[in-house]
């Protein structure tokens, strides 16, 4: 333990600075080759390494060495004086010295054999194993990791089913809440993108259509991408940055807090009360915020196409002699399946959570990162579906 | 880590000053004008109802919320208005553990010891881990080093916490709840450390609990806070609050009363 000598007077702060240091005098070689020291004053965690440095510079050197410190006037020792102690004396015996202590009180010799007691290495080293155990290590868990969710795919889909056979046990008021948050809340960046991007193609396109004199196909171009393709893909993008995310936050935070734990022991089921009303919230709005989306970046083409001199009535008639509703539909459905897909992966990895802060973070990264792939992955398979059945 | 001599304790002036203190959420106070002193060595226990304000008091002694009025002199100088250095300087004078344990999950436990010692002093490293390793054991946690604190139970994380507090050698130290969730056995080990540190080095302690029987094992005095009141009933030693007090929230805190327990959720109620 620490030990005081008790002559400090007055409270600390009033006392200036240099009250508060260890005075190490001589420690130079006697005749018969041992270093002689006293080492004096208060050592505490703030000074400890100072005189360590000191010390280490003498104790360093090659060859044994005999270090006699006089600490009979050492008024005050605490824990890292005594690390100091043992480490010191260590150091010195592994090169066949030693280190001697002089004038020693008692409650310091109690203390300094306590601590080493207490302060006795346990070497408990991590080990992370050779390559092919961490490449074993990666592939189990890469496989429990589609294990997990294949079967909370089953969990959802038997949670959904109950509630929508039996709909007033859906928490409608955190589906309204969420509708907020998913919806309302994203208007505005969805509306500020969605312009931006439509503004952004329009003007790239037209600079090239211009040479063939055909710039008024860019309001087709725009229209179909916009509706087919881009509106619910970058629409989708967001919602896995916005709404994938915090979907695993808030899970993984409840998960952490045992909060879920506490949801199962009252035989509630987190499916139906959390995920159910989080999903249903993303696939209501998700169809929404696309329609947004697409609206404004066709005002994004409007304000490019006018800039180049084409009236307002010849842009919206391309636009609708190009974009059918079935474009629309499909690109509708498309965000629908989206919207399932980012939301349904950030409740995955909310629940799937390990333990502290750290997880938190991971499982939010993990729920972004494996939306945005997911979403990719999806729009290759929807462009080869629509393809083969020439939609 | 700053001298604490043991002749000073009760002589010198107070180590921690609250001074018409009125703390609160919000709109909503919590303690007002409160005024108490804690001297060197000493070992002052908050008693109250749960929900009463100790907690709040306790953050608001190590400067962790602004007070509404009032103010916290610890060593003499105003907590809430320090700054830069002299902030830091104050901070690192005193350890605390907090009612959760508040571990850093992604370090190990060694780690957590560790960290304030890498932070705020200039150790090599090999006698930093002599330290931490040293202040673990003192908590019985030897062997739990490398543990994540998600691994330890909660008792475990309560200790683990306490060391961390004690890495720098701290002169005052505030604990909140530090034996709940703590076995009667282990948790009179910590009585006895605590007893240690105070009587052996004129440590100061600041503790919230709720055992009574760590409460009449340590305590100099004991602070006992009310909700109803906002503030202090009464102070003074253990056995004489329980013989002799007059308050009858005191009174039914030291005997059980089961009308102390109706009254403390009437107060709830009413608040
Ligand atoms: N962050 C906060 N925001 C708003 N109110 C709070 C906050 N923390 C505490 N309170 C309120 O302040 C009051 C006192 O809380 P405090 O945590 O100090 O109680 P306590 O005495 O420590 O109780 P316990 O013994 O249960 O820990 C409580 O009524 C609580 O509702
Ligand atoms: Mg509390």
């Amino acid at each position: 333990m620490l030990f005081a000598r008790n002559n400090t007077q007055g409270t600390p702060g009033e006392r200036p600075e240099r009250d508060f240091h260890f005075v190490l005098e001589g420690l130079q070689p006697n005749a018969s080759g041992a270093m002689d020291g006293t080492l004096s004053g208060r050592l505490d965690v703030r000074n400890t390494g100072e005189l360590w440095r000191r010390l280490h510079r003498v104790a360093g050197k090659s060859g044994p060495i005999l270090l006699r410190l006089n600490v009979s006037k050492l008024e005050y020792v605490d824990a890292s004086g005594l690390a100091l102690f043992t480490e010191l004396e260590e150091v010195l015996r592994s090169k066949g010295g030693k280190l001697e202590l002089v004038g020693m009180r008692l409650e310091l010799r109690r203390a300094l054999d306590q601590f080493l007691v207490q302060s006795r290495a346990v070497a408990v080293p991590r080990s992370h194993g050779n390559i092919l155990e961490r490449i074993g290590r990666g592939t189990q868990r890469f496989f429990h990791d589609v294990r997990d969710l294949v079967g909370f795919v089953g969990l959802f889909a038997s949670g959904f089913g109950q509630a929508l056979r039996r709909p007033t046990s859906i928490r409608w008021r955190d589906f309204w809440l969420n509708c907020e948050t998913v919806g309302a809340n994203a208007v505005l960046i969805i509306m500020l993108i969605g312009f931006l991007m439509g503004l952004i193609i329009s003007f790239q396109s037209a600079m090239p259509l211009r040479m063939f004199g055909a710039e008024i196909y860019v309001a087709r171009l725009l229209g179909l991408s916009m509706v087919r393709e881009l509106g619910p893909l970058v629409t989708a993008i967001i919602l896995a940055g916005r709404s994938g995310a915090s979907f695993a936050a808030e899970l993984g935070t409840m998960k952490i807090n045992e909060e879920l734990n506490a949801l199962n022991t009252m035989g509630l089921d987190p499916v139906r009360l959390l995920v159910v009303p989080r999903m249903l919230a993303a696939m209501c709005m998700t169809p929404l915020l696309t329609m947004v989306f697409i609206l404004f970046s066709l005002v994004g083409g409007a304000v490019v196409m006018l800039s180049l001199g084409y009236p307002l009535v010849s842009y919206i008639n391309q636009v609708t002699l190009s974009v059918g509703v079935g474009d629309l539909v499909n690109g509708l459905f498309k965000s629908l399946v989206f919207s399932v897909l980012v939301g349904g992966i950030g409740c995955v990895r909310g629940l799937q959570t390990g333990q502290g802060a750290w997880a938190v973070g991971a499982a939010t990264t993990s729920a972004v990162v494996s939306g945005i792939v997911l979403i990719a992955v999806m729009d290759g398979i929807f462009a080869v579906l629509y393809y083969v059945f020439h939609y | 880590m700053t001298a604490c001599g043991l002749d000073l304790a009760r002589t010198g002036s107070p180590l921690i000053q609250v001074q018409g203190l009125t703390a609160g959420y919000g709109e909503r106070i919590v303690l007002r004008d409160v005024d108490l002193e804690v001297f060197a060595g000493e070992i002052v226990i908050f008693l109250g109802g749960s929900g009463c304000g100790k907690s709040t008091l306790l953050k608001q002694m190590i400067g962790l919320e602004q007070p509404l009025a009032g103010k916290v002199l610890i060593t003499g100088q105003d907590i809430h208005a320090a700054r830069g250095t002299q902030r830091r300087r104050i901070l690192n004078g005193f350890g605390v553990s907090y009612q959760t344990g508040a571990l850093f999950g992604s370090l190990s436990v060694l780690e957590n010891v560790l960290l304030p010692l890498e932070e705020c002093t200039d150790l090599p490293e090999t006698l930093r881990l002599r330290v931490a390793r040293m202040k673990l054991a003192q908590v019985g946690l030897a062997g739990f080093e490398s543990h994540a604190p998600a691994e330890l139970s909660g008792g475990m994380v309560k200790r683990a916490a306490i060391a961390r507090a004690m890495a720098l050698d701290p002169c005052m130290l505030f604990l909140d709840e530090p034996s709940a969730g703590l076995d009667p056995v282990t948790s009179a080990e910590l009585d006895a450390l605590i007893l240690d540190l105070a009587r052996g080095l004129g440590m100061t302690f600041v503790i919230v609990t709720h055992e009574l029987a760590s409460v009449f094992a340590i305590a100099d005095r004991v602070i006992m806070l009310s909700k109803a009141k906002q503030g202090i009933v009464a102070q003074g030693d253990p056995r004489d609050l329980r013989d002799h007090a007059t308050d009858p929230l005191v009174k039914d805190f030291f005997h059980h009363h089961v009308s102390g327990m109706l009254n403390t959720s009437a107060e709830a109620t009413s608040a």
